[in-house]
């Protein structure tokens, strides 16, 4: 589902494998204990980096798993979207710098994994960004417009949440939703490698770093913290 | 320190001298007179703030801070809150004729302003507090975060980039750049007196400004500490 490398003092996060990489409960519990792992040994990394093989970055959220059991589809519902807040609240609290190499499409969830990076990083020969929900009728909840909000320039955002606008990479760049574009998949995951190992000859003081994102990205965090509360029984055992 | 040159409608608030103009208990007390001797003035136009020399300013005077070791470090920073305030509380229009570079707070007493002309050669802004270890309080995130766009705000706390006058032009940062510090200046000049043409009403000015950037008046008269976000994601208590 995904694995875990480290490379040059950085870590590599890759979505494995040749399919859409949609979020489910199992693997977005894979992928936190791989950001655990990342926070434990952030003294020893400059940076982590969240890619993908084949070609999606991610497509969003399971809609197949929400559906397997019709009599719990609305159980389902309120877990994949809590579950997916913990994914969210668990990058943006990251003790490193975060790079996305979108590597391929990525819409809706994928879309919102993207954005909650630090940097993002776009191949040029394939994919593209779609915030998709408007076109499949999903609504997005407060924490996902508040992110949004803080990292999409004011003037896109009609076209991206309500136009259902897709974003080649090019476009991308020039609407600032990317850092940089490169040819390949390949050349786009060695761009964030070599952007995490200048940032590591930085030596920022990661707990301050951590206390700037959070500072920065204060309405966001405080959204998604709503979101994540332990309310129900049920969500707060997962 | 600052010297304040009324001409015709308009005020010009110089900072004085060929040093890094840093912020201490005095050096703000002087400037905080100058932003009241405009704010009493029933016919004042707008104000341009400006630098002689080749620093607008370092931020904050932390030999001060080193000489006066019995003075709790809070209270040059609520000192300094509080000029920020003041600039956001005056009722005309106010634009930073930046002639030099501005860095940490120097760079925050530049973005209080309503407009921001850049010299376009040996400038540079730089917020340097990540690459010192320093966080920033709730009323100074506030302030910065108001005034700039998302993937420029992200460079400049997140990354301590160094902005060359084109790179901030291009971020959006500052809102024109000329060739040297008299052009610059004479550039600020004249931008005042076509606002000062508009004939605006002071209170609604003042009243427009606040609404435009709402919560940020509040959070700096506010005060709080430099403080520690609360991290939600049990994974990021490791």
């Amino acid at each position: 589902m995904c694995s875990l490398q480290k490379r040059d003092g950085v870590f590599i996060l890759t979505l494995s494998g040749e399919g859409e990489h949609r979020f489910n409960p199992p693997l977005i519990d894979f992928i936190l204990s791989a950001l655990a792992h990342v926070n434990q040994n952030a003294h020893l990394a400059s940076a982590l980096i969240t890619t993908n093989d084949g070609k999606f970055f991610s497509n969003g959220l399971d809609l197949q798993w929400l559906s397997e059991f019709s009599s719990s589809r609305e159980n389902r519902s309120q877990i994949l979207v809590f579950k997916f807040g913990q994914l969210l609240t668990a990058l943006m609290e990251l003790k490193l710098p975060s790079i996305a190499a979108v590597c391929g499409h990525a819409s809706a969830g994928g879309f919102f994994l993207a954005l909650a990076h630090d940097y993002r990083f776009m191949r040029k020969d394939r994919g593209f960004l779609y915030m998709s929900e408007v076109d499949v009728g999903i609504v997005i909840p407060p924490s996902g417009m508040s992110i949004v909000r803080s990292k999409v320039d004011s003037r896109y955002l009609t076209e991206i949440v309500l136009g259902g606008r897709k974003y080649t990479a090019p476009m991308a760049f020039k609407a600032g939703l990317v850092d940089s574009v490169h040819d390949n998949s390949a050349k786009t995951l060695e761009a964030a490698i070599d952007a995490a190992v200048k940032m590591g000859q930085k030596n920022w003081n990661k707990e301050v770093y951590l206390q700037l994102r959070l500072s920065l990205f204060s309405e966001p965090m405080e959204k998604l913290r709503l979101g994540t509360k332990e309310g129900s029984p049920l969500l707060s055992r997962l | 320190m600052c010297s304040v040159e009324k001409r015709g409608r308009l005020y010009i608030l110089t900072l004085l001298g060929e040093g890094d103009h840093r912020f201490n208990p005095c050096t703000i007390d002087a400037i905080s007179a100058a932003l009241q001797e405009v704010q009493d003035s029933p016919d004042a136009g707008p104000l341009v703030t400006t630098n002689q020399g080749r620093y607008f300013s370092n931020g904050l005077d932390l030999q001060w801070i080193s000489q006066n070791p019995d003075v709790p470090l809070s209270t040059l920073r609520i000192k300094f809150e509080t000029l920020l305030a003041s600039f956001m509380r005056l009722r005309v229009p106010t634009i930073a004729a930046i002639c030099g570079h501005a860095a940490a707070g120097g760079f925050m007493l530049a973005l209080a302003h309503d407009y921001r002309f850049m010299r376009g050669d040996r400038s540079v802004l730089y917020m340097s507090e990540l690459d010192i270890g320093l966080k920033f309080s709730k009323g100074f995130m506030a302030a910065i975060r108001s005034k700039l766009m998302p993937g420029t705000l992200r460079d400049v706390v997140l990354g301590a980039r160094k902005f060359s006058a084109r790179m901030a032009l291009e971020g959006g940062i500052v809102d024109s750049v000329s060739a040297d510090s008299p052009q610059t200046l004479e550039a600020a000049i004249s931008e005042a007196q076509k606002l000062a043409g508009r004939g605006w009403k002071k209170e609604i000015y003042c009243e427009l400004r606040l609404g435009a950037f709402p919560g940020v008046l509040e959070e700096l008269d506010a005060h709080e500490d430099p403080y520690n976000f609360p991290l939600s994601s049990k994974l990021s208590k490791l």
